[in-house]
């Protein structure tokens, strides 16, 4: 069975590395057809145990293994295999082939091969008639020298001007928000006085983005119970109290 | 000579692609599809009756003036004609799938095949004989495939009718009753039924 399979396709040598020998076969259903008819065996009744050796062993010996396409098939085929092994429950009646489906695949694939293979042979004889209007392949020739009026050379380069967009010489980026550094301020604040207002925790003429970063870092203290913000009353001001001390509330 | 004839002929010479039977009915405004078709017959008779090199061959839903096969030879070496490349195995399976299922997905002829199609899908659209014809209404919306006409001319054939049906196949698709798939999903059959 090895011979066969070498005389049909040569094994590469063993090797490591990528190597794809797809020669003479078009895919894993092809290679599984090919071993079946090798032998001469029905595709509705496949030995999948040998079937399966088999296929591991051409694919390594073909150097498919590292194709994804093969390697899908050869994972079908181990399955199918244990499948197989497993003690059939219930009557012969009730009994699903797990085959069933590489079966129907298989044949369908026969067909599409044959379908291939006629239409192949359509396109043959297509070919051996030739219709008008043949144009023969354009001999490698250098191009032509170029001929212009010096108005469409000017013309070319204003179009080619038009289409630069102006550079841009200095882009402002926003500062983004710095949360880290307004936790960092808020932390530092509270060391030194238990409770701050919720002005003291901006520093002096703060911009909208350091509001922002405050406010998402007191929210995220006071999520991570690091303080506790409070309003002692409606509108009056809202106070920020360190969580480790109790506040007078 | 039938003048009509005559018109015909200078038609199918002078195109270089296959001419329906309407096309050739307009060249004479008193001719019918069916004048035009006896003509055709005609002039096809004329070329087979004298040995003429070319003969009229029917061609994707036309007609066309065509060399016969035995010049071929003479004239691939004469460097006056080449030879379309051949196409592979992979690129006429995939052809076979889109030809029989079409409008047909990637993923559908994929699973026929049981290897990737993206490169051949490509090489195939490159060369003019599928298209995409559509998207299909699930998931993805993925592209779905169909042949053109240039497949048709390429493989001579006048129409899609002129595949081989199922039953004139060698092998039968539907496997053996008892190995029916139970989860036998859309994918069941090429169609041409019987």
């Amino acid at each position: 069975m090895t011979d066969t399979i070498q005389a049909a396709a040569p094994a590469v040598p063993g090797e490591g590395g990528f190597v794809v020998r797809l020669d003479g076969f078009s895919g894993p259903l092809d290679l599984l057809l090919h071993l079946l008819r090798e032998q001469q065996l029905e595709i509705a009744d496949i030995p999948i145990a040998t079937i399966a050796d088999q296929f591991l062993k051409t694919i390594d010996q073909l150097g498919l293994n590292e194709a994804a396409d093969y390697l899908e098939m050869a994972g079908r085929l181990l399955r199918l295999k244990v499948q197989m092994l497993l003690p059939r429950h219930g009557d012969e009646e009730g009994w699903e082939d797990p085959r069933a489906e590489l079966v129907r695949r298989l044949l369908e694939y026969q067909q599409v091969k044959e379908i291939a293979l006629w239409m192949e042979q359509g396109v043959e004889r297509r070919a051996a008639r030739f219709g008008r209007g043949y144009l023969p392949p354009a001999p490698e020739v250098p191009a032509a020298p170029l001929t212009f009026e010096l108005l469409e050379l000017l013309q070319a380069v204003e179009r080619v001007i038009s289409g630069i967009a102006t550079p841009v010489l200095h882009r402002v980026v926003p500062r983004p928000l710095n949360v880290e550094a307004a936790t960092a301020r808020i932390a530092a604040l509270l060391r030194e006085r238990p409770r701050i207002s919720w002005l003291d925790t901006l520093g002096p003429k703060p911009t909208l983005t350091d509001v922002l970063s405050t406010l998402l870092a007191l929210l995220e203290m006071a999520r991570r119970g690091m303080v506790r913000i409070v309003q002692p009353a409606p509108f009056a001001p809202i106070v920020i109290a360190s969580e480790s001390i109790d506040p007078t509330h | 000579m039938n003048p009509l004839i005559q018109l015909i002929e200078a038609a199918l010479f002078s195109a270089a692609r296959p001419v329906t039977v309407e096309e050739l009915a307009a060249l004479d405004p008193d001719a019918t599809a069916a004048d035009a078709r006896s003509a055709l017959d005609q002039l096809r008779e004329t070329y087979d009756f004298n040995q003429h090199a070319v003969e009229i061959v029917e061609l994707a839903g036309g007609y066309q003036i065509l060399t016969r096969p035995q010049f071929a030879a003479a004239l691939e070496r004469a460097q006056l004609h080449i030879r379309t490349p051949k196409l592979t195995a992979a690129a006429l399976e995939t052809m076979a799938v889109i030809a029989y299922r079409q409008p047909v997905g990637r993923a559908e002829i994929e699973e026929i095949r049981g290897v990737s199609a993206g490169g051949v899908l490509r090489t195939l659209q490159e060369r003019g004989l599928i298209e995409v014809v559509g998207r299909s209404e699930g998931m993805g919306r993925p592209m779905l495939y169909g042949t053109t006409m240039h497949f048709l001319e390429m493989l001579g054939l006048t129409d899609l009718t002129d595949l081989p049906r199922a039953d004139e196949l060698t092998i039968a698709l539907q496997p053996p009753k008892p190995l029916e798939a139970e989860d036998d999903d859309a994918e069941a059959s090429v169609p041409a039924e019987s």
